[in-house]
């Protein structure tokens, strides 16, 4: 892109000052920005006394896993580990094939209603029936208390299907469809063996944005389960972080010890909970970025 | 359309979806006008007219609820909505790019960390004991605070925090529309010798507009809107005079107390003030710039 700009004239002093000045800050940015995901990291990995005594300022203190291992004792954890990784999975295929059964569709000019439809479903984009309203449904389903409460109310968004239809509709040629309309060749058909296969990079985004979602989620968690047993670990998390509720009968000797570990624990499960999404990330944030760019331009 | 008849059956299981999930509950809404009763069932509950929304205005709460939602929100625009386009024009100007890819990597991915793990740092770091944030204090020799039990700092944390967890992937839009610019606006402007402050003064920023505008409408169109995750997750007996908003009242009153009714009013309220507000910006945002979402 920049290739074309001539790389030799000469930058005016107030030009390059302007410029260490920009670079400057955009490193106080990165740094801001990254110590907060070290200190945790850092924290995590040390020891607990190190930790609650706040000997961590940059790098692990007295290196110790017992974090992790108090993580990995508890049951509740592991098992909200679990759930939510079904429901990533589970929630993100539904949601995949549902977006693509109605972008698709929205992408083709010749669709009898595209433009009604398309409307019905932006609308719900700026209107809502609002919290209870909304509850009320789910209740009425008898959803409440149920896996499919977290799979099911919120599968589609509307923007997802906004993107995936934006790339369907410049990157599927309309003449591979007349040729083979000529062939003879049905929508399911062409679907399945020509969209499908020529929508690898959407799909991808898709996939990931779902996934990234559900892992992330805890609101419907929160209003429409009920019972301990299909918690996610957002959820679980928010049990022990934010409402304290780690501690168990304690032993009023080891009741420092046990609080300190309690401390620990929580840098580690921040880490944990955070680094499926944060290890894909660096490889995937192309992906991203473009999937935002393809629905952002054509809005 | 008969030829197409597979596209149409394809549609409908989303468009069920939309019909049962996001319309099927603009109809529950005229629980608003009942007074709901668990075993009539929403139609069979009797009609009481605006009451509900009378008892939402006259209630003692209304105007600390409506300033709350507000404030917070305002200061969420006036100070996120300028960094992303600074951050985009200065990520512009870096021509290493290395540098660009790893600043734009590192601002990029707090984007993708939950509200919940979000709030559980801010409350580890602000933590009144062994917070990071007060530990740093005393190093200093100064004393500890209370970060989270003080309602006047509700706000800038909350802000703040945001800001610092969606900057980078906001101005992932503004980048996209720099990257959009003629280039030869860059070339004129270089002949007639603009230093790089005037390039972004005359050329970028003018550039942005559009963008600008567009984004603009639809961060207003939220003001009302704003989430409630964030806000319930960070609330405490302590700050709840600056923290308890419309969003995180409707669902105490309604789910936690069951009063259905009152709590769909104060939802509806808080609805069409926000739609109301987007029509609105949208309007003027058409008539001054020429710009709109629709």
């Amino acid at each position: 892109m920049a290739a074309t700009v001539p790389k030799r004239i000469r930058e005016s002093t107030a030009d390059r000052a302007f410029l260490i000045t920009i670079y400057i800050v955009l490193s106080l940015v990165v740094l801001a920005v990254i110590y907060p995901l070290i200190f945790i990291i850092s924290s995590s990995l040390s020891s607990p006394a190190a930790v609650t005594s706040g000997r961590v300022w940059l790098w692990p203190v007295d290196i110790s896993f017992s974090g992790y291992k108090a993580l990995f004792n508890t049951p509740e954890i592991l098992k909200g580990y679990g759930n939510s990784i079904f429901y990533t999975v589970v929630g993100t295929f539904i949601s995949v094939v549902l977006t693509i059964m109605i972008a698709y569709p929205l992408s083709r000019r010749s669709f009898f209603g595209r433009n009604a439809l398309m409307m019905i479903i932006t609308f719900t984009m700026i209107f809502s029936g609002g919290l209870i309203p909304t509850y009320m449904v789910v209740k009425q389903l008898h959803l409440i208390d149920t896996r499919w409460a977290l799979l099911i109310p919120n599968a589609i968004w509307v923007w997802q299907v906004i993107i995936a239809r934006s790339f369907f509709k410049s990157s599927i040629p309309e003449e591979l469809l007349e040729a083979s309309e000529m062939d003879g060749c049905s929508d399911m058909r062409f679907i399945w063996s020509i969209v499908l296969p020529l929508s690898k990079p959407i799909i991808a985004v898709l996939v990931l944005m779902y996934a990234v979602g559900q892992w992330n989620a805890y609101f419907d968690a929160l209003i429409y389960l009920k019972s301990a047993d299909l918690f996610p670990l957002q959820l679980i998390l928010r049990s022990i972080i934010i409402q304290n509720n780690s501690a168990g009968a304690m032993d009023a000797a080891k009741m420092v010890e046990r609080q300190q570990l309690a401390e620990l624990l929580k840098y580690s499960l921040i880490v944990v909970a955070t680094l499926p999404v944060l290890v894909i990330y660096p490889f995937v944030q192309r992906h991203f970025v473009q999937g935002m760019l393809v629905g952002s331009i054509k809005g | 359309m008969r030829k197409h008849w597979q596209l149409h059956l394809l549609v409908i299981p989303p468009l069920l979806f939309f019909l049962i999930f996001k319309y099927y509950p603009m109809i529950n809404a005229v629980l608003a006008f009942k007074d709901y009763n668990v075993i009539k069932g929403i139609w069979g509950s009797p009609w009481v007219g605006l009451q509900n929304f009378r008892l939402f205005f006259e209630n003692p709460l209304f105007w600390t609820l409506v300033k709350n939602t507000i404030l917070l929100s305002g200061y969420l625009l006036l100070a996120g909505f300028p960094i992303p386009i600074i951050l985009a024009l200065m990520i512009n100007e870096v021509r290493s790019t290395k540098f660009k890819k790893f600043v734009q990597l590192v601002s990029f991915a707090p984007y993708f960390i939950s509200t919940v793990v979000m709030v559980s740092m801010i409350m580890l770091f602000l933590a009144p004991r062994l917070g990071f944030a007060n530990i740093a204090l005393n190093f200093f020799g100064l004393e500890s605070v209370n970060f989270l039990g003080e309602p006047g700092m509700f706000r800038s944390i909350y802000v703040w925090s945001d800001i610092w967890q969606t900057a980078g992937y906001s101005a992932v839009i503004y980048l996209a529309a720099l990257a959009g610019i003629d280039p030869t606006l860059y070339e004129a402007a270089k002949v007639d010798g603009a230093s790089r402050f005037q390039k972004i003064r005359h050329v970028d920023l003018p550039g942005l507009v559009p963008t600008i505008v567009i984004i603009l409408i639809l961060n207003v169109g939220n003001v009302m809107a704003i989430g409630f995750e964030k806000v319930y997750l960070l609330q405490n007996p302590l700050n709840l005079a600056n923290s308890e908003i419309i969003a995180t009242y409707v669902y105490s009153i309604g789910l936690l107390n069951a009063n259905y009714s009152f709590a769909t009013a104060v939802g509806l309220f808080n609805s069409v003030i926000n739609l109301v507000l987007l029509v609105t910006v949208n309007g003027l945002a058409k008539r001054v710039t020429n710009n709109s979402i629709w």
